[in-house]
Protein backbone atom coordinates (compact mmCIF):
# COMPACT_ATOMS: atom_id res chain seq x y z
CA UNK A 1 0.00 0.00 0.00
CA UNK A 2 2.79 2.15 1.57
CA UNK A 3 6.30 1.75 -0.36
CA UNK A 4 8.92 4.45 0.75
CA UNK A 5 12.32 3.98 -1.30
CA UNK A 6 15.73 5.34 -0.24
CA UNK A 7 14.43 9.04 1.28
CA UNK A 8 16.71 11.65 2.24
CA UNK A 9 15.48 14.55 3.93
CA UNK A 10 17.46 17.56 5.53
CA UNK A 11 16.40 20.23 8.04
CA UNK A 12 19.28 22.93 6.80
CA UNK A 13 22.88 21.31 7.06
CA UNK A 14 21.18 18.59 9.24
CA UNK A 15 20.24 15.07 7.06
CA UNK A 16 17.79 14.16 9.43
CA UNK A 17 16.44 11.00 7.10
CA UNK A 18 18.96 8.99 5.80
CA UNK A 19 18.44 6.06 2.96
CA UNK A 20 15.40 5.16 4.43
CA UNK A 21 13.08 2.31 2.76
CA UNK A 22 10.18 0.45 4.66
CA UNK A 23 7.04 -0.77 3.35
CA UNK A 24 3.21 -0.88 4.69
CA UNK A 25 1.34 -3.28 3.04
CA UNK A 26 -2.80 -3.70 3.23
CA UNK A 27 -3.89 -4.57 6.24
CA UNK A 28 -1.38 -4.19 8.22
CA UNK A 29 -0.24 -2.70 11.69
CA UNK A 30 3.51 -1.58 10.98
CA UNK A 31 5.66 0.29 13.44
CA UNK A 32 8.25 2.67 13.14
CA UNK A 33 10.02 2.88 16.77
CA UNK A 34 13.51 4.36 18.36
CA UNK A 35 14.55 6.89 20.37
CA UNK A 36 13.62 10.39 20.29
CA UNK A 37 15.56 12.29 17.13
CA UNK A 38 16.07 8.90 15.38
CA UNK A 39 13.29 10.72 12.53
CA UNK A 40 10.31 8.97 12.95
CA UNK A 41 8.41 11.81 12.89
CA UNK A 42 10.34 13.43 9.85
CA UNK A 43 9.36 10.50 8.24
CA UNK A 44 5.71 10.79 8.69
CA UNK A 45 5.73 14.24 7.74
CA UNK A 46 7.79 13.45 4.62
CA UNK A 47 5.17 11.21 3.49
CA UNK A 48 2.07 13.03 4.44
CA UNK A 49 3.86 15.88 2.10
CA UNK A 50 4.46 18.62 4.88
CA UNK A 51 8.54 17.98 4.05
CA UNK A 52 10.25 16.97 1.36
CA UNK A 53 12.76 14.07 0.10
CA UNK A 54 15.90 14.96 -2.14
CA UNK A 55 15.82 11.58 -3.00
CA UNK A 56 14.14 8.44 -3.62
CA UNK A 57 10.64 7.88 -4.13
CA UNK A 58 7.26 7.40 -1.79
CA UNK A 59 4.59 5.71 -3.65
CA UNK A 60 0.95 5.03 -1.84
CA UNK A 61 -1.25 2.87 -3.68
CA UNK A 62 1.20 2.59 -6.69
CA UNK A 63 1.11 6.39 -7.02
CA UNK A 64 3.94 8.49 -6.65
CA UNK A 65 3.32 11.44 -4.16
CA UNK A 66 6.29 12.96 -5.35
CA UNK A 67 5.32 17.05 -5.68
CA UNK A 68 1.63 16.59 -4.48
CA UNK A 69 1.19 18.97 -1.44
CA UNK A 70 0.04 18.14 1.87
CA UNK A 71 -3.62 19.00 1.12
CA UNK A 72 -3.92 16.66 -1.30
CA UNK A 73 -2.31 13.99 0.14
CA UNK A 74 -5.61 13.48 2.21
CA UNK A 75 -8.25 13.49 -0.14
CA UNK A 76 -6.14 9.78 -1.51
CA UNK A 77 -7.08 8.45 1.58
CA UNK A 78 -3.75 8.69 3.77
CA UNK A 79 -4.63 10.36 6.98
CA UNK A 80 -1.87 11.52 9.63
CA UNK A 81 -2.26 12.39 13.63
CA UNK A 82 0.70 14.65 14.13
CA UNK A 83 2.77 14.44 17.03
CA UNK A 84 1.39 16.62 19.88
CA UNK A 85 -2.37 15.62 18.46
CA UNK A 86 -2.60 19.14 17.34
CA UNK A 87 -6.31 19.37 17.66
CA UNK A 88 -7.88 23.21 17.15
CA UNK A 89 -8.20 23.98 20.63
CA UNK A 90 -10.62 26.75 20.35
CA UNK A 91 -12.80 25.08 18.34
CA UNK A 92 -15.81 22.90 19.26
CA UNK A 93 -15.34 18.79 19.11
CA UNK A 94 -18.21 18.90 16.47
CA UNK A 95 -16.45 21.07 14.58
CA UNK A 96 -13.46 19.85 14.85
CA UNK A 97 -14.77 16.63 13.48
CA UNK A 98 -16.28 18.31 10.20
CA UNK A 99 -12.76 19.70 9.52
CA UNK A 100 -11.48 16.13 9.43
CA UNK A 101 -13.95 15.88 6.87
CA UNK A 102 -12.75 18.82 5.16
CA UNK A 103 -11.96 16.87 1.49
CA UNK A 104 -15.53 14.70 1.76
CA UNK A 105 -18.96 16.02 0.20
CA UNK A 106 -21.15 17.41 2.67
CA UNK A 107 -24.09 15.09 2.78
CA UNK A 108 -21.60 12.62 4.42
CA UNK A 109 -20.33 14.31 7.17
CA UNK A 110 -23.23 14.05 9.39
CA UNK A 111 -23.00 10.05 9.02
CA UNK A 112 -19.05 10.21 9.30
CA UNK A 113 -19.81 12.36 12.86
CA UNK A 114 -21.97 9.64 13.85
CA UNK A 115 -19.63 6.65 13.39
CA UNK A 116 -16.96 8.53 14.96
CA UNK A 117 -19.56 9.31 18.17
CA UNK A 118 -20.22 5.35 18.32
CA UNK A 119 -16.57 4.84 18.53
CA UNK A 120 -15.51 7.32 21.02
CA UNK A 121 -18.88 7.99 23.22
CA UNK A 122 -16.77 10.40 25.15
CA UNK A 123 -16.53 12.69 22.25
CA UNK A 124 -20.62 12.95 22.03
CA UNK A 125 -20.53 13.80 25.59
CA UNK A 126 -18.33 16.72 24.75
CA UNK A 127 -19.57 17.53 21.37
CA UNK A 128 -20.01 21.35 21.77
CA UNK A 129 -17.25 21.91 24.25
CA UNK A 130 -14.18 23.50 23.05
CA UNK A 131 -11.83 21.05 22.53
CA UNK A 132 -9.02 22.96 24.54
CA UNK A 133 -10.90 22.20 27.75
CA UNK A 134 -10.58 18.08 26.99
CA UNK A 135 -8.06 16.09 29.20
CA UNK A 136 -5.07 14.48 27.30
CA UNK A 137 -6.72 11.47 26.36
CA UNK A 138 -9.53 12.89 25.07
CA UNK A 139 -7.71 15.49 22.34
CA UNK A 140 -5.80 12.25 21.16
CA UNK A 141 -9.01 10.49 20.91
CA UNK A 142 -9.98 13.46 19.20
CA UNK A 143 -7.29 13.72 17.02
CA UNK A 144 -7.78 9.86 15.83
CA UNK A 145 -11.44 10.73 15.19
CA UNK A 146 -10.62 13.78 13.62
CA UNK A 147 -8.42 11.86 10.88
CA UNK A 148 -10.83 8.84 10.87
CA UNK A 149 -13.61 11.40 9.05
CA UNK A 150 -11.39 11.39 5.95
CA UNK A 151 -12.49 7.82 5.51
CA UNK A 152 -8.30 7.02 5.06
CA UNK A 153 -7.05 3.66 4.02
CA UNK A 154 -4.01 4.25 5.88
CA UNK A 155 -4.10 6.04 8.97
CA UNK A 156 -0.47 7.24 10.19
CA UNK A 157 -0.23 7.90 13.73
CA UNK A 158 2.28 9.76 15.34
CA UNK A 159 3.08 9.01 18.98
CA UNK A 160 -0.50 8.61 20.13
CA UNK A 161 0.73 7.48 23.44
CA UNK A 162 2.57 10.48 24.50
CA UNK A 163 1.89 12.15 28.04
CA UNK A 164 -0.83 9.38 28.75
CA UNK A 165 -1.55 8.04 31.53
CA UNK A 166 -0.57 3.71 31.40
CA UNK A 167 -4.55 2.64 31.92
CA UNK A 168 -5.57 5.75 28.56
CA UNK A 169 -2.44 4.48 26.86
CA UNK A 170 -4.06 0.89 26.69
CA UNK A 171 -7.29 2.43 25.60
CA UNK A 172 -5.92 4.02 22.97
CA UNK A 173 -3.90 0.96 21.17
CA UNK A 174 -7.17 -1.21 21.96
CA UNK A 175 -8.98 1.57 19.89
CA UNK A 176 -5.89 1.01 16.93
CA UNK A 177 -6.27 -2.26 16.93
CA UNK A 178 -10.23 -2.39 16.38
CA UNK A 179 -9.31 0.44 14.19
CA UNK A 180 -7.22 -1.89 12.07
CA UNK A 181 -9.34 -4.97 12.47
CA UNK A 182 -12.16 -2.71 10.91
CA UNK A 183 -9.87 -2.27 7.54
CA UNK A 184 -7.50 0.81 8.05
CA UNK A 185 -4.39 0.11 7.68
CA UNK A 186 -2.02 1.76 10.21
CA UNK A 187 1.67 3.07 10.01
CA UNK A 188 2.39 3.82 13.95
CA UNK A 189 5.14 5.76 15.00
CA UNK A 190 5.83 5.19 18.89
CA UNK A 191 8.08 5.69 21.47
CA UNK A 192 6.94 3.06 23.61
CA UNK A 193 8.33 0.28 21.74
CA UNK A 194 7.14 -2.31 23.54
CA UNK A 195 3.26 -1.27 23.31
CA UNK A 196 4.07 -0.95 19.89
CA UNK A 197 5.42 -3.98 18.64
CA UNK A 198 2.66 -5.74 20.62
CA UNK A 199 0.32 -5.01 18.35
CA UNK A 200 2.20 -4.40 15.22
CA UNK A 201 2.38 -7.11 12.37
CA UNK A 202 5.61 -5.81 11.38
CA UNK A 203 8.27 -3.29 12.93
CA UNK A 204 11.27 -0.99 11.83
CA UNK A 205 13.95 -0.16 14.51
CA UNK A 206 15.13 3.46 13.02
CA UNK A 207 18.34 5.05 14.43
CA UNK A 208 19.92 8.57 13.50
CA UNK A 209 17.67 8.44 10.94
CA UNK A 210 18.44 5.07 9.46
CA UNK A 211 16.40 1.96 10.08
CA UNK A 212 18.65 -0.39 11.83
CA UNK A 213 16.48 -2.90 12.10
CA UNK A 214 13.05 -5.29 11.13
CA UNK A 215 11.03 -8.05 11.45
CA UNK A 216 7.84 -8.96 12.81
CA UNK A 217 6.48 -7.37 16.26
CA UNK A 218 7.68 -10.29 17.95
CA UNK A 219 10.72 -10.80 16.24
CA UNK A 220 11.83 -7.49 17.40
CA UNK A 221 10.45 -8.42 20.85
CA UNK A 222 12.68 -10.82 21.32
CA UNK A 223 15.37 -9.34 19.29
CA UNK A 224 18.69 -8.75 21.81
CA UNK A 225 19.89 -5.91 20.77
CA UNK A 226 16.29 -3.52 20.19
CA UNK A 227 15.95 -5.58 23.85
CA UNK A 228 18.62 -3.90 25.32
CA UNK A 229 18.08 -0.18 23.71
CA UNK A 230 14.29 0.24 23.74
CA UNK A 231 12.81 -2.42 26.30
CA UNK A 232 14.85 -1.79 29.46
CA UNK A 233 16.57 -4.85 29.18
CA UNK B 1 -24.57 70.07 27.40
CA UNK B 2 -26.00 66.73 27.40
CA UNK B 3 -27.28 67.36 23.74
CA UNK B 4 -23.76 67.85 22.98
CA UNK B 5 -22.63 64.93 25.00
CA UNK B 6 -25.09 63.40 22.72
CA UNK B 7 -24.46 64.36 19.47
CA UNK B 8 -20.36 63.79 20.26
CA UNK B 9 -21.67 59.94 21.17
CA UNK B 10 -23.19 59.98 18.06
CA UNK B 11 -20.55 61.07 15.54
CA UNK B 12 -18.20 58.68 17.70
CA UNK B 13 -19.71 55.85 17.21
CA UNK B 14 -20.25 56.70 13.47
CA UNK B 15 -16.26 57.04 12.71
CA UNK B 16 -15.75 54.08 15.12
CA UNK B 17 -18.18 52.00 12.95
CA UNK B 18 -15.85 52.79 10.24
CA UNK B 19 -12.75 52.19 12.24
CA UNK B 20 -14.55 48.95 12.97
CA UNK B 21 -14.95 47.91 9.35
CA UNK B 22 -11.16 48.74 8.59
CA UNK B 23 -9.86 47.07 11.70
CA UNK B 24 -11.69 43.77 10.39
CA UNK B 25 -9.95 43.35 7.65
CA UNK B 26 -6.60 43.71 9.87
CA UNK B 27 -6.93 41.16 12.50
CA UNK B 28 -8.99 38.72 9.85
CA UNK B 29 -5.62 38.93 7.98
CA UNK B 30 -3.78 38.81 11.02
CA UNK B 31 -5.54 36.24 12.91
CA UNK B 32 -4.90 33.74 9.81
CA UNK B 33 -1.81 34.94 7.77
CA UNK B 34 -0.19 36.03 11.32
CA UNK B 35 0.83 38.98 9.54
CA UNK B 36 0.23 43.40 9.58
CA UNK B 37 -0.86 44.45 6.38
CA UNK B 38 0.01 47.67 6.91
CA UNK B 39 -1.31 48.50 3.31
CA UNK B 40 -4.82 47.81 4.49
CA UNK B 41 -5.33 51.39 5.11
CA UNK B 42 -4.28 52.59 1.39
CA UNK B 43 -6.97 49.68 -0.41
CA UNK B 44 -9.12 52.04 1.61
CA UNK B 45 -8.06 55.02 -0.37
CA UNK B 46 -8.20 52.94 -3.79
CA UNK B 47 -11.89 52.06 -3.34
CA UNK B 48 -12.62 55.41 -2.14
CA UNK B 49 -11.41 56.32 -5.68
CA UNK B 50 -13.14 53.54 -7.84
CA UNK B 51 -16.35 54.82 -5.77
CA UNK B 52 -15.42 58.61 -6.65
CA UNK B 53 -14.55 58.28 -10.49
CA UNK B 54 -17.40 55.35 -10.95
CA UNK B 55 -20.19 57.56 -9.57
CA UNK B 56 -18.71 61.16 -10.60
CA UNK B 57 -16.81 60.94 -13.79
CA UNK B 58 -18.96 57.85 -15.37
CA UNK B 59 -22.13 58.67 -13.45
CA UNK B 60 -22.81 55.54 -11.99
CA UNK B 61 -25.51 55.03 -9.54
CA UNK B 62 -23.86 54.99 -5.93
CA UNK B 63 -24.51 51.12 -5.53
CA UNK B 64 -22.86 50.28 -8.61
CA UNK B 65 -20.14 52.44 -7.49
CA UNK B 66 -19.59 50.44 -4.50
CA UNK B 67 -20.09 47.37 -6.04
CA UNK B 68 -16.74 48.36 -7.98
CA UNK B 69 -14.82 49.71 -5.55
CA UNK B 70 -15.24 46.36 -3.81
CA UNK B 71 -14.43 44.38 -6.73
CA UNK B 72 -11.28 46.40 -7.13
CA UNK B 73 -10.16 45.95 -3.81
CA UNK B 74 -10.73 42.53 -3.83
CA UNK B 75 -8.91 42.05 -6.99
CA UNK B 76 -6.22 44.45 -5.23
CA UNK B 77 -6.52 42.81 -1.95
CA UNK B 78 -5.71 38.85 -3.53
CA UNK B 79 -2.96 40.22 -6.02
CA UNK B 80 -0.97 41.85 -3.60
CA UNK B 81 -0.90 38.74 -1.10
CA UNK B 82 0.05 36.65 -4.36
CA UNK B 83 2.56 39.22 -5.35
CA UNK B 84 4.09 40.66 -2.44
CA UNK B 85 3.33 38.40 0.67
CA UNK B 86 3.08 34.69 -0.28
CA UNK B 87 6.65 34.31 -1.29
CA UNK B 88 7.28 35.08 2.07
CA UNK B 89 5.76 32.96 3.47
CA UNK B 90 8.18 31.42 5.47
CA UNK B 91 10.25 34.69 6.41
CA UNK B 92 11.04 35.98 8.98
CA UNK B 93 7.96 38.60 9.94
CA UNK B 94 10.04 40.97 9.83
CA UNK B 95 10.68 41.15 6.30
CA UNK B 96 7.09 41.05 5.53
CA UNK B 97 6.45 43.83 7.90
CA UNK B 98 8.81 45.84 6.33
CA UNK B 99 7.23 44.59 2.53
CA UNK B 100 3.71 45.67 3.82
CA UNK B 101 5.07 49.16 4.35
CA UNK B 102 6.65 49.14 0.88
CA UNK B 103 3.38 47.95 -0.64
CA UNK B 104 1.46 50.96 0.97
CA UNK B 105 3.80 53.34 -0.07
CA UNK B 106 3.69 51.86 -3.42
CA UNK B 107 0.21 52.26 -3.59
CA UNK B 108 0.23 55.74 -1.90
CA UNK B 109 2.08 56.61 -5.06
CA UNK B 110 0.84 54.90 -7.29
CA UNK B 111 -2.57 56.66 -6.62
CA UNK B 112 -0.44 60.34 -6.77
CA UNK B 113 0.75 59.57 -10.04
CA UNK B 114 -2.37 58.27 -11.38
CA UNK B 115 -4.85 60.80 -9.91
CA UNK B 116 -2.89 63.90 -9.02
CA UNK B 117 -2.33 65.56 -5.57
CA UNK B 118 -4.40 67.77 -5.47
CA UNK B 119 -7.47 66.74 -2.94
CA UNK B 120 -11.10 65.07 -5.22
CA UNK B 121 -14.16 66.59 -3.04
CA UNK B 122 -16.21 63.05 -2.62
CA UNK B 123 -19.70 63.18 -3.48
CA UNK B 124 -21.26 60.94 -0.79
CA UNK B 125 -23.32 57.79 -1.68
CA UNK B 126 -25.77 58.47 0.93
CA UNK B 127 -28.49 61.18 -0.16
CA UNK B 128 -27.97 64.29 2.18
CA UNK B 129 -30.69 64.36 5.09
CA UNK B 130 -31.10 63.04 8.67
CA UNK B 131 -33.72 62.32 11.19
CA UNK B 132 -34.47 64.29 13.85
CA UNK B 133 -34.59 62.76 17.43
CA UNK B 134 -36.12 64.06 20.70
CA UNK B 135 -38.06 66.44 19.33
CA UNK B 136 -35.41 67.79 16.50
CA UNK B 137 -32.89 68.38 18.78
CA UNK B 138 -30.89 65.85 17.72
CA UNK B 139 -30.27 65.13 14.61
CA UNK B 140 -28.48 62.13 12.99
CA UNK B 141 -27.62 62.39 9.40
CA UNK B 142 -28.11 59.25 6.73
CA UNK B 143 -24.77 58.69 6.20
CA UNK B 144 -24.24 58.13 9.85
CA UNK B 145 -27.16 55.58 10.08
CA UNK B 146 -25.92 53.79 6.99
CA UNK B 147 -22.53 53.61 8.17
CA UNK B 148 -23.99 52.31 12.00
CA UNK B 149 -25.93 49.75 10.13
CA UNK B 150 -23.39 48.77 7.65
CA UNK B 151 -20.91 47.91 10.56
CA UNK B 152 -23.60 46.09 12.46
CA UNK B 153 -24.84 43.58 9.01
CA UNK B 154 -20.81 43.18 8.15
CA UNK B 155 -20.16 41.93 11.70
CA UNK B 156 -23.23 39.45 11.94
CA UNK B 157 -22.71 38.37 8.65
CA UNK B 158 -18.53 37.81 9.51
CA UNK B 159 -19.81 35.87 12.83
CA UNK B 160 -22.66 34.01 10.78
CA UNK B 161 -19.78 33.09 7.94
CA UNK B 162 -17.10 32.13 10.53
CA UNK B 163 -19.19 29.97 13.00
CA UNK B 164 -21.47 28.19 10.45
CA UNK B 165 -19.85 28.06 6.67
CA UNK B 166 -17.27 25.10 5.59
CA UNK B 167 -14.68 28.14 4.55
CA UNK B 168 -15.31 30.34 7.70
CA UNK B 169 -14.49 27.07 9.76
CA UNK B 170 -11.41 26.53 7.62
CA UNK B 171 -10.36 29.74 8.00
CA UNK B 172 -9.85 29.32 12.21
CA UNK B 173 -8.64 26.15 11.65
CA UNK B 174 -5.78 27.84 9.38
CA UNK B 175 -5.21 30.52 12.37
CA UNK B 176 -4.62 28.13 14.84
CA UNK B 177 -2.67 25.69 13.28
CA UNK B 178 -1.82 25.64 9.66
CA UNK B 179 0.23 22.28 9.39
CA UNK B 180 -2.96 20.37 10.90
CA UNK B 181 -5.38 22.40 8.86
CA UNK B 182 -3.42 21.04 5.68
CA UNK B 183 -3.70 17.49 7.10
CA UNK B 184 -6.94 18.13 7.03
CA UNK B 185 -7.19 18.79 3.50
CA UNK B 186 -7.35 22.11 3.59
CA UNK B 187 -5.70 24.54 1.41
CA UNK B 188 -4.31 26.84 3.55
CA UNK B 189 -3.03 29.44 0.72
CA UNK B 190 -6.15 29.73 -0.77
CA UNK B 191 -7.63 30.11 2.59
CA UNK B 192 -5.68 33.00 2.81
CA UNK B 193 -6.31 34.77 -0.27
CA UNK B 194 -9.95 34.47 0.50
CA UNK B 195 -9.14 35.88 3.72
CA UNK B 196 -7.20 38.95 1.87
CA UNK B 197 -10.53 39.11 -0.74
CA UNK B 198 -12.85 39.76 2.47
CA UNK B 199 -10.60 42.10 4.33
CA UNK B 200 -9.73 43.85 0.70
CA UNK B 201 -14.34 44.33 0.17
CA UNK B 202 -14.74 45.07 3.66
CA UNK B 203 -11.60 48.03 3.01
CA UNK B 204 -13.44 49.42 0.24
CA UNK B 205 -16.98 49.76 2.16
CA UNK B 206 -15.09 51.69 4.69
CA UNK B 207 -13.14 53.79 1.60
CA UNK B 208 -16.55 54.65 0.50
CA UNK B 209 -18.33 55.47 4.16
CA UNK B 210 -15.16 57.26 5.37
CA UNK B 211 -15.19 59.79 2.31
CA UNK B 212 -18.82 60.02 2.62
CA UNK B 213 -18.45 61.26 5.88
CA UNK B 214 -15.68 63.22 5.59
CA UNK B 215 -15.24 64.38 2.25
CA UNK B 216 -11.62 65.08 1.19
CA UNK B 217 -9.99 62.32 -0.91
CA UNK B 218 -6.36 62.51 -1.96
CA UNK B 219 -3.97 59.63 -1.88
CA UNK B 220 -2.50 59.77 1.47
CA UNK B 221 -6.39 59.60 2.86
CA UNK B 222 -6.22 55.67 3.89
CA UNK B 223 -3.14 56.35 5.90
CA UNK B 224 -4.64 57.87 9.09
CA UNK B 225 -7.66 55.82 9.41
CA UNK B 226 -5.12 52.40 8.68
CA UNK B 227 -3.46 53.21 11.36
CA UNK B 228 -5.79 54.36 13.82
CA UNK B 229 -8.35 51.13 13.10
CA UNK B 230 -5.31 48.55 13.31
CA UNK B 231 -4.43 50.69 16.71
CA UNK B 232 -8.44 49.67 17.26
CA UNK B 233 -8.22 46.18 16.50
CA UNK B 234 -4.80 45.88 18.93
CA UNK B 235 -7.01 47.77 21.44
CA UNK B 236 -10.16 45.12 21.07
CA UNK B 237 -7.44 42.23 21.03
CA UNK B 238 -6.17 41.78 17.26
CA UNK B 239 -7.31 38.42 15.80
CA UNK B 240 -10.37 38.96 17.66
CA UNK B 241 -13.49 39.94 15.58
CA UNK B 242 -15.87 41.17 18.36
CA UNK B 243 -12.44 42.83 19.44
CA UNK B 244 -12.08 44.92 16.26
CA UNK B 245 -15.96 46.06 16.43
CA UNK B 246 -15.53 46.86 20.45
CA UNK B 247 -11.84 48.47 19.71
CA UNK B 248 -13.33 50.83 16.42
CA UNK B 249 -16.27 51.49 18.45
CA UNK B 250 -14.41 53.22 21.65
CA UNK B 251 -11.56 54.62 19.45
CA UNK B 252 -13.73 56.57 17.30
CA UNK B 253 -16.21 57.48 20.70
CA UNK B 254 -12.75 58.59 22.48
CA UNK B 255 -11.58 60.65 19.34
CA UNK B 256 -14.91 62.58 18.72
CA UNK B 257 -14.67 63.07 22.92
CA UNK B 258 -10.99 63.95 22.80
CA UNK B 259 -11.72 66.30 19.99
CA UNK B 260 -14.38 67.90 21.90
CA UNK B 261 -13.58 68.02 25.40
CA UNK B 262 -10.03 68.12 25.69
CA UNK B 263 -8.14 69.36 22.41
CA UNK B 264 -8.62 69.08 18.75
CA UNK B 265 -5.35 69.00 17.99
CA UNK B 266 -4.42 66.89 21.15
CA UNK B 267 -7.20 64.10 20.09
CA UNK B 268 -4.94 61.54 18.31
CA UNK B 269 -2.47 61.61 20.98
CA UNK B 270 -5.62 61.00 23.72
CA UNK B 271 -6.43 57.97 21.36
CA UNK B 272 -2.64 56.54 21.52
CA UNK B 273 -2.48 56.98 24.97
CA UNK B 274 -5.02 54.69 25.96
CA UNK B 275 -3.80 52.25 23.90
CA UNK B 276 -0.69 52.59 25.55
CA UNK B 277 -2.18 52.20 28.88
CA UNK B 278 -4.62 49.74 27.65
CA UNK B 279 -1.62 47.31 26.71
CA UNK B 280 0.10 47.86 29.81
CA UNK B 281 -2.96 46.74 31.71
CA UNK B 282 -4.41 43.88 29.54
CA UNK B 283 -1.45 42.96 26.60
CA UNK B 284 -4.14 40.78 24.67
CA UNK B 285 -6.17 43.68 24.17
CA UNK B 286 -9.61 43.90 25.97
CA UNK B 287 -11.43 40.84 24.71
CA UNK B 288 -7.89 39.04 23.61
CA UNK B 289 -7.83 35.69 24.56
CA UNK B 290 -5.00 33.99 26.28
CA UNK B 291 -5.03 30.40 24.61
CA UNK B 292 -4.23 28.11 27.92
CA UNK B 293 -2.70 24.67 26.44
CA UNK B 294 -3.58 21.25 28.10
CA UNK B 295 -0.62 18.76 27.27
Amino acid sequence: MLKVENINVYYGAIHAIKNVSFEVNDGEIVTLIGANGAGKSTTLQTVSGLLHSHTGSIEFMGKSLAGIPPHKVVSLGLAHVPEGRRVFLQMSVEENLEMGAYTRPNSEIADGIADIYQRFPRLKERRKQVAGTLSGGEQQMLAMGRAMMSKPKLLMLDEPSMGLAPILVEQIFDIIQELNRAGTTILLVEQNAQMALSIAHRGYVLETGKVVATGTGEQLLEDEAVKKAYLGG
Amino acid sequence: MLLGFLNNLINGISLGSIYAIIALGYTMVYGIAKMLNFAHGDVIMVGAYVCFFATGSFGLPPVVGVLLAMVVCTVLGVVIERLAYKPLRQAPSLAVLITAIGVSYFLQNMALQLWGSDPKSFRSVVPTGSVSLLGGQISVSYVTLVTVLACVIIMIALTAFTGNTKLGKAMRACSEDKGAAQLMGIDVNFTISMTFAIGSALAAIAGVLLCSTYPTLMPTTGSMPGIKAFTAAVFGGIGSIPGALLGGILLGVIEIFGKAYISTQLSDAVVFAVLIVVLLVKPTGLLGKKISEKV
